[in-house]
This record gives C-alpha cells, structure tokens and sequence, in this order.
C-alpha cells in the first residue's frame, strides 16, 4: 500500500493520539486546580446553596474516554483519508467484493438490530400491551440512532455520496435498492417525528415556569396523529426490512443455495422480528446496569416468550424452504458455508429457542440476556454476514477480510451510537421516571 | 418477445403498466415523464431494433485490435497498452485460454471479454438511480452523472463484468462497455467491430445475427458446437458467441437460468402496492379495535405547565 507512505496517513494518526491524549492531560490538570482553590464559578455561587463538590476524574474515568476519543478521531480520519484518496486506500474492497463491511454490518445488520423501535411500538401502540410501555422509549431511540448511523455508514461507502437523494426524485420501481433508500430515508424521518415527543417533553420542562409555547401545542398534536406515524412505521419497516433480503434474490447464482430463495424477503422480515425483541431485551439489560436503574424483567421474560414464537415459526420456515429447494445435502457437505449455516441456525435460532421456552431458564436474568445475545450475533448478524459475504466466497473464489480501517470506522460508528443513546438517557426523559424509584 | 410488438404494446403489458401506473399515482402526479420512462426501460418487451454483437471465437485470432480500438475511440488511459483484464479504464480485452479438445490436441483460444448488454440486465433492474440504463436498442449504458456509487451493479451482474474506480475520492465512476452508443445513434460501427481484421466480430440487428449463427451452425456442424451463447442466459443477451468448444472451458458463466433474475425481483416489486395496502389495513384495523377500549388518562402535558395554568 503506498498509502502508509503518505504524510497525510501519519498526520491522521498523530492526531487522533494527540488530542486524546491532551484531553487526558488538560481535563485531569484542570480538575485538580477547581477542586484546590475555588473557581468563579465556585465562588459566585449563592451562599445558601451548597457549593458543588468538585472531585478530580479518576484515571479509569479518562482513559475509557480518551481511548474512546482515540478511537473515533481515528475513525473521522480514515474516513477523510477515504474522500482523498478513494475507496481502495482504506479498504479491501474490489471489483470481486464491491460490497464489505460497511454494508453488510453498518448498513444490513444496523437495519435489522434497529428493528425494535417497530416491533415494541406495533407491540404498544397498536396491539396496545400497554405493560410494554416502559420499553417504547429506549426502543425508538435506538431505532433512531441505529437508522442515523445506517446513513452515516452509506454515506462514508457509497461512491458519489452527493447523489444519495437521487432515489427520491427518480423513481425506480424495478430497483429493490431504489426502494431500500426510499424507505430507510422515509422511516429515519417517522422515527424522528416519534422521538420528538420526548424532546419537546423536556423543553416543555424547560419553559413553562416562563412562557407558553407553540411546543406545547406540537406535544398535543403529535400526541393526536402519533398512532399514523406508528402504523407508517410499521409498514415501511415491514417494506424494507423484508428488501434487505429481496437484494439478494437478483444474484441466484452468486448466493449459496444455503441462503438462496424466493422467500429471502420474508425470513428478513421475520428474523428482524425477531431481533427487534432481542435487542430490546440487550439493550434494556445494558442500560439497567449502565444507568443504575430497575430492570423491567417481568415485561423482558414476556419478549423472550415471543421471540422464541417467531423464532420456532422461522426455523420451520427455512427448513421446509430448504427440503423444498433440495439443498439441505448442502448442510452436511464439510465447507466454511455449512459451518456458518449451523453456527447461525444452532446457535442463533435453535438455542434460544431452547433457553426461551423453558420457563424456569428465561426467568433468570443470564439467560435472558445470552438468549438474546445469541439471537442478536449468531442468529441474524450471522445470517446478513451469511447471506451477503460468506455465501458469496464459493462463487468468487476470492476471500474477503476488511482491513483495520474499515473495522475502525465500523467501530467508531458503532461508539458514537453508544455515546449518543448515553447522552440522550441522561438528558432527556427515555426512561419513565418511576423507574429510578423502582430500582432494585 | 417478438419483432411484431415493437410498435404495439401488449396488452399484458399495458395492463401492467396502468397497474403500475396506479400503484404510483402520486409519484407519477409529481414526475410522471420520469416514473413511466424508469419503469419502461426495465421493460424488454417494448424495444426498437435491438443492436448485437455476434463473436465468432473460431475466428479470432488474439490481435487485440479490438481491445486497443476501443481505448482509442473512448479516449481512456494508456490507449496504447494491451489490456489484460477488465478495470476501471478498460471496457473490453481479449483472454487467451488453452484448451484440451475431444480429440486429446490442445488449442488455443482467444475471448473478447465485455458487458454482456443483456435484454433484461440485472444491473439496470438494480440501479436505485437509474444510471444503468437499457436503451432499448440494445446496448446497456451507464449514465455518470446519476450515479450514488452504490456498485450494486456490480454485486448484481451475472457476468462481472461492471468495474468501479477505486482510487477516485469523490468522483469515482463505473466502467463498462456501452456498445460506442453515440456513434451507434450516427450509424458508425462500435470501435471493436469497425478494428476487427478476421470478421470475428459482426454487428447487427439481434435476430438477423441470431439467425445468421444457427445457419452457420447447422451448415457447418464439425466447425461449431450447437449453442450459441447469450441467445437464452438470463434471458437473453444483446452479445453473442459462437465457438468450437464447450463455453465452460473458455471461462464462460455455466449454468445461467434462462429466465432474467430481474423478473423475480420485479416480481417482488410488484406486490409491494399489495404489501403496503394490506399491512396499512391490517395495523390500522388492529388499531381501531385495540382503541375501542377506554383508554388511560392523557398526561402528556407536563406536570409543571398543568401548575402554572392553575395559579
């Protein structure tokens, strides 16, 4: 790679060490002066409120931030080295392999684990289990984040990213693509429209002691026509969801006879299904300890329950496809391929099934969070690898392995999801109030 | 798919295109040169004259005329280098492949390798932007200036045959060969055929080719093998190869269906009005049964305004 000898490569680097590290130095320096003197800030306070107590980050504290910062300055390099010097200089992308990384995680498992968001707000709003309604929140707000960075990810892997809103003004009714782009973009809007209620909420929060607003006002229309948006939520998410897999039908003789069928479309849109439970559950469990709140166990168990019913329905599905199609021999042929297929069946479908309907076993708290684990890596980010990489490497003959930079900007994506949920929970009002008192 | 429905459409078809038509009523309000013309150049049945290439592969004798003429007449890089594999500045080359015939002596072959231009291509049906483009005569082109960069095409092309220029930043562009459309529309030959010094390469209207070939076949039958390829795979391709032996040892794409994979996913394009219609119904009558019941209490304006409007 003649890359690494280009300067800009080295200053990138440099740079995303540096300013971590600065970050590091500079922020425990300035702690250390407030928490010795008193500030301004310290010293203009009033006198009957209680000066804050200032206490100096402990080091752990930095580090996991400024490996953090490291990271997606690193991230936000390789991806302006990618605008500079092309797709091959950070990739190991090629005109065998078009598409890697970047679409099969960042773009087709970022669709399906975001699946939550449709599947507990149908689950709330339209069959109203209203019980569930403690989950809606944090479910639509990592659909929300998911979809932003589904379009971040397209937008660093697409070619000429500056005609990403062509599909919407050219319509191309024969292009699965055409119709993917449409609805990712049209439910990325829905999922902002159903977030909004909670901003609002918190500036409502805000101005009230001084003024009415018009947000108000917003808050009560939003609240009237919220069960359109819901509905519009599911059927794009149902549409595009179920396309992800449709793209893969246009190649039957690339795909795998494993993963290859007319009915990709439908076992996408199940197992999103059933990923939207299971990344419920995840994310519910993550937040619990990461937040210090209750965990609303009793409603995950219940997730679990449907998700090993989806899930049973699903692994029907595929086996009878599979007899049908008569290339279940293939299963038993000793190739990565067959490998992978039970890896993704046997322990991303048929386990959890397992662990979910036993009813002692879903009740405790480990399984419920590996069953869904299981589900989350194994059972559908498996498949959308299966399906668009390794089913793929017999027809090619070439082996793909993204290079560390695209893992890097996977990963920073990935971070700046993370980081943005943590901000948005601590900040505004995702998670109900009486939880905090309900806790543990 | 016959000559006779150039100037008639089908009623099948027309019935399709109304259905469709429909189905997109408010997109065809808002644009509708663009939605009927994107949806009818994915539509095969309605073509003009359809150009082809017919390759004799008994003919050719590896000059590589072809190959640099091409680099010549599209003005791409390095016009006087021999090509040696399909990439971002190359629309076509010629591969040689040594080849063991029945009777145990090896020969060499040579195979001028190039988009396909297939009837119903799959990367056309794969474009979200509509940048490759079916003409309707024939060739398939790609138009720059509407493309994302996806290289879905490339994904998609049964042939591999679409090239992306993966060291351009910002502007990278896909690469193919598009049958030299414009100086097609003026009459003149693609560059390849006007190069050709043996008569490998002829080009014509598909069926007259077509038909020339299976003459050439039944009236030389030790000369041929009796399959002319690109006249069923995928469904048809504008780009036909005669040869002596079997494709499959000459690197040619085995075991293609005959259908063109783009019909299964139009297939499934086309029942997305009934998905859309059925789940909106479903969910909206869940919903309406779901409401009839009392519902809780609204509290959604926040506890301090309820406060304030009271003082």
């Amino acid at each position: 790679m003649e890359l690494l000898a280009s300067p800009a490569l080295w200053l990138v680097l440099a740079l995303s060490v540096a300013i971590p590290v600065l970050f590091i130095v500079g922020a425990r320096r300035l702690a250390l002066r407030m928490v010795d003197r008193p500030t301004a800030m310290t010293a203009s306070l009033p006198k009957f409120l209680p000066a804050p107590r200032l206490r100096a980050p402990s080091l752990r504290w930095l580090l996991t931030r400024g490996l953090l910062l490291t990271l997606i300055g690193t991230g936000l390099g390789i991806i302006m080295l990618r605008f500079v010097y092309g797709l091959s200089a950070v990739t190991n992308l090629s005109d065998q392999f078009a598409w890697g990384l970047w679409i099969s995680f960042d773009v087709m498992c970022g669709v399906a684990l975001a699946a939550g968001a449709f599947v507990i707000a149908a689950t709330v709003h339209i069959f109203r289990l209203e019980r569930f309604e403690p989950l809606v929140r944090p479910a639509i707000l990592t659909g929300l984040l998911g979809y932003l960075l589904v379009v971040a990810g397209l937008i660093v892997d697409l070619g000429r990213p500056y005609n990403v809103w062509r599909p919407l003004f050219h319509w191309q009714h024969h292009s699965v693509l055409w119709e993917v782009g449409v609805c990712v973009a049209t439910y990325t809007t829905v999922l902002l429209i159903e977030f909004l209620p909670v901003v609002l909420e918190k500036v409502n929060h805000f101005e009230a002691v001084t003024t009415r607003l018009p947000t108000v006002k917003l808050t009560q229309l939003l609240k009237k026509v919220s069960i359109a948006f819901v509905i519009m939520g599911v059927v794009l998410s149902t549409l595009h969801q179920s396309s992800l897999g449709s793209l893969w039908v246009l190649m039957p003789t690339k795909v795998s006879p494993l993963w290859y069928s007319l009915y990709l479309p439908v076992f996408f849109w199940m197992s999103a299904i059933a990923v939207g439970l299971a990344m419920t559950i995840v994310e519910s469990t993550l937040s619990s300890k990461a937040f210090n709140r209750g965990l609303e166990t009793h409603l995950l168990v219940d997730l679990a329950k449907a998700a090993a019913v989806v899930l049973a329905i699903y692994l029907a599905v595929r086996a009878i496809d599979l007899v049908v199609r008569g290339a279940w021999p293939l299963m038993f042929e000793p190739t990565l391929q067959a490998a992978s297929f039970w890896a993704e069946i046997g322990l991303g479908v048929m386990l959890p099934i397992v662990l979910f309907s036993i009813r002692p076993l879903r009740q405790r708290h480990g399984v419920l969070f590996l069953g869904a684990v299981l589900i989350v890596v194994f059972g559908v980010v498996l498949n959308r690898f299966n399906v668009s990489l390794i089913g793929l490497l017999p027809y090619t003959g070439q082996i793909y392995t993204p290079s560390w930079m695209e893992l890097v900007v996977t990963m920073t994506l990935v971070s700046l999801g993370v980081i943005a949920f943590g901000l948005a929970a601590k900040y505004l009002p995702v998670f109900h109030e009486e939880e905090h008192e309900a806790s543990r | 798919m016959s000559a006779s429905k150039n100037t008639q459409i089908s009623r099948r078809g027309f019935l399709k295109r109304v259905g469709t038509g429909t189905a997109a009523a408010f997109g065809l309000a808002m644009l509708p040169q663009q939605a009927l013309s994107g949806y009818a150049s994915g539509d095969s049945e309605s073509h003009g004259p359809t150009w082809s290439l017919l390759i004799d592969l008994t003919r050719c004798t590896g000059c590589d005329s072809c190959a640099l003429a091409c680099k010549a007449s599209n003005e791409l890089p390095d016009a006087d280098v021999v090509p040696s594999a399909l990439d971002a500045d190359t629309y076509t080359f010629v591969e040689e492949h040594q080849v063991t015939k029945a009777d145990g002596t090896t020969v060499t072959r040579y195979v001028k390798r190039q988009c396909m231009h297939c009837l119903d291509a799959s990367c056309v049906s794969a474009c979200p932007a509509a940048a490759m483009h079916n003409s309707g005569e024939g060739p398939v082109i790609y138009r720059a200036d509407r493309c994302l960069g996806c290289r879905y095409c490339q994904v998609a092309c049964p042939f591999e045959i679409p090239r992306f220029d993966w060291d351009n930043g910002l502007t990278p562009k896909i690469s193919k060969c598009w049958m030299c459309f414009e100086g097609l529309q003026e009459g003149q030959l693609p560059a390849c055929v006007e190069a050709c010094p043996t008569g490998a390469l002829r080009f014509g209207r598909r069926d007259d080719l077509l038909a020339q070939a299976h003459a050439q076949i039944a009236s030389n039958p030790a000369r041929y093998i009796d399959h002319v390829y690109g006249e069923n795979e995928v469904g048809g391709t504008s780009v036909l190869y005669l040869s002596d032996v079997p494709f499959e040892q000459l690197g040619f794409v085995a075991n293609l269906p005959d259908t063109a994979p783009a019909q299964e996913t139009e297939k499934i394009m086309s029942k997305l009005p009934t998905v859309i219609a059925g789940m909106t119904a479903l969910m909206a009558g869940s919903a309406f049964i779901t409401h009839r019941k009392p519902a809780e209490p609204e509290d959604i304006v926040p506890e301090a305004l309820v406060v304030k409007e009271e003082e």
